[in-house]
């Protein structure tokens, strides 16, 4: 989780991951930082997020994201 | 049949009755015939590519789904027996028959919009390329009509096979639902782009008559025919005029024509969906919104957020994110992160996929080089916006630039931004448009704007009186619903009140509505996609 908040602090650095649970929902992510984003994830946990990944629910807050990463590692 | 026409007024009233007199459970189907009746309507000829484009994806979807349940059955049955490997192996393989069916059914139907909308542009791109070869011979054009709401309909119909396959929605086994989902005749012409999994839950569902909702909806295409009757096709009048003549209409007479044609296409397009949602909603269905006040944005990146909200969240979810989050894509990230460093690195992937995307947006908005240009426009400022975002930030740092009058600069120098890149929609030629763009920054008849030239346009003083009470009309109920529902709050109101608003824009339709001697009842803009 703390890798993980490491990259996304590096996308806004003004925002509150830990509690903040509408990343999508309040457009504080667009699509350009979600693309980044991906890219950072991937490299760091050795997953691959796909374009059916990609929803509200998995990306709205840091929570989400590193349980979509758990699964994709327990998948891999 | 133009939604503006009496015969389409007539349709609707006909449908409208006959769904809330017979029994709930078959007011779909009567919408599927209303559908098809309308698509005849259009065109007895378009109906085969409809049906293809039906038939064919509903059966790739159905495998798909098959494959899916298969699939399930098969591990569940042999989970004991299966190693992770074996189970991974097997995955794989009918991961592989599904992406047939998918592939096969997007090529057919992407390549049949592909043939009917792009085979001449393409022809005259050959004939060009031969005769700047100095080749003798040309190649001459098919006689392709396009059918009506293709580009919408097939969009839709990929969208729905593509969700499908990543398995976000339900496979429909039903073909008519499926037929209806394709070819719902409001949103046929000109969308909105509606995904399955918000279009079903409403589309298939009883609707007994509620009063409030078809009033709301009567309502909304109301307002709907006032934008489109009242102001969209009264300044189409100036706006062709000064398009038509670029030797005469030249210097500030472009910017005339920048801002005619920006609330043109405001009202025509807007005006439009409003039409088609809110006969959706006089029937109980509720579409996906099209636009969220898209002139009061303060960037490009916004305007397109809130502008022709479905094609752009299309063109995203369906191209923008499989390509960006691709294998190929993930490894040229990695690979221009190391030679090119982490700034641009980074960048470069994600302008690509965008640059992809936004020649597909120009492209799909007519066979032209033109629309291409503009396409590559916009993505050029949205790459360049995004660059210099860092630089954006220390200035309004430094400056304290926040405040209304910078949020107003900001929404006026948008405003002006998408007007200027529209020109290439409007004169249909790049050289046109660079050289009455030109001739725009060196203009020195200012004079035109208050000598009264401009009623040489075709519009008489009174014409331009109703265009700027609507324009006001438009602008006040834009800020108006930024508070909330603009009808909620006129049912609020007492009756009076309530009465003198909708039977007073009833009446400004009916007697301001631009049709009679000099106008001509003109298509919407969009429906020629």
């Amino acid at each position: 989780m703390e890798e993980l908040l490491e990259i996304l602090g590096e996308l806004h650095p003004d925002v509150d991951y830990e509690v903040e649970e509408a990343l999508i929902d309040d457009k504080i992510l667009d699509s350009f930082d979600i693309v980044s984003l991906i890219a950072e994830i991937n490299d760091t946990f050795d997953v691959a997020i796909t374009a059916k990944d990609i929803v509200p629910e998995n990306f709205n807050s840091a929570k989400a994201l590193y349980a979509l990463i758990q699964r994709l590692e327990e998948e891999a | 049949m133009l939604f503006t026409s009496y015969g389409f007024l007539g349709f609707i009233a006909i449908v409208f009755v006959l769904y809330y007199l017979i029994p709930r459970k078959c007011q779909w189907g009567l919408l599927l015939a209303a559908s098809y009746l309308f698509y005849f309507f259009a065109g007895p000829e378009y109906l085969p590519y409809i049906l293809v484009t039906t038939v064919t994806v509903y059966i790739a979807a159905l495998r798909i789904g098959k494959n899916e349940e298969a699939q399930a059955v098969y591990l569940k049955a042999h989970k004991a027996d299966l190693s992770r490997e074996e189970k991974k192996a097997y995955k794989e393989t009918q991961k592989k028959i599904r992406r047939r069916w998918i592939l096969a059914a997007i090529l057919l139907n992407m390549g049949i919009l592909a043939v009917v909308k792009y085979t001449n542009f393409a022809i005259a791109n050959v004939n060009s390329l031969l005769g700047a070869l100095g080749r003798e011979g040309r190649l001459s054009f098919l006689d392709l009509a396009l059918p009506l709401g293709i580009s919408f309909y097939t969009f839709q119909a990929v969208g729905y096979l593509i969700d499908v396959y990543r398995g976000t929605v339900q496979v429909e086994r039903n073909l008519f639902r499926f037929a209806l989902f394709v070819s719902f005749f409001p949103q046929l012409v000109q969308g909105p782009i509606s995904r399955f999994g918000d279009l079903s839950e409403t589309l298939y569902k009883e609707h007994p008559f509620e009063g409030r909702t078809v009033s709301y909806g009567l309502q909304r295409m109301l307002f709907g025919y006032f934008k489109k009757m009242v102001i969209a096709d009264r300044i189409l009048v100036g706006v062709n005029a000064i398009i038509g003549d670029t030797g005469q209409y030249a210097g500030a007479y472009v910017l005339v024509g920048m801002l005619f044609y920006a609330l043109e296409l405001y009202a025509d397009f807007t005006g439009g969906i409003d039409i088609t949602i809110g006969i959706a909603e006089t029937l109980g269905i509720r579409l996906t919104e099209n636009f969220e006040r898209p002139y009061s944005s303060r960037s490009l990146k916004e305007f397109w957020r809130r502008w022709h909200i479905t094609m752009g969240t299309w063109f995203r979810d369906y191209i923008f994110y499989p390509l960006s989050v691709s294998r190929p894509m993930q490894k040229f990230t990695r690979f221009s992160r190391s030679h090119l460093g982490e700034t641009v690195g980074k960048r470069l992937p994600v302008y690509l996929a965008s640059f992809t995307v936004w020649f597909a947006t120009g492209i799909w908005h007519g066979a032209s080089w033109n629309f291409v240009v503009w396409g590559l426009g916009n993505w050029l400022v949205l790459m360049v916006s995004e660059s210099l975002e860092p630089v954006y930030e220390r200035f309004h740092r430094r400056f304290g630039a926040g405040g209304k009058c910078y949020h107003l600069f900001e929404v006026v120098r948008t405003f002006l931004l998408v007007a200027c890149l529209r020109l290439f929609d409007c004169y249909r030629s790049v050289p046109v448009t660079f050289q009455m763009f030109g001739s725009l920054l060196s203009a020195r008849n200012w004079n035109i704007l208050w000598d009264g030239s401009l009623l040489a346009l075709g519009l008489s003083a009174l014409d331009y009186g109703i265009l700027a009470l609507g324009a006001v009309a438009l602008v006040s109920v834009s800020l108006l619903g930024r508070r909330g529902s603009v009808r909620d709050r006129i049912a609020r109101k007492p009756y009076p009140v309530r009465f003198v608003v909708w039977y007073g824009l009833f009446l400004v339709v009916l007697l301001m509505g631009a049709y009679g001697i000099g106008y001509d009842a003109s298509q919407f803009i969009y429906n020629q996609f």
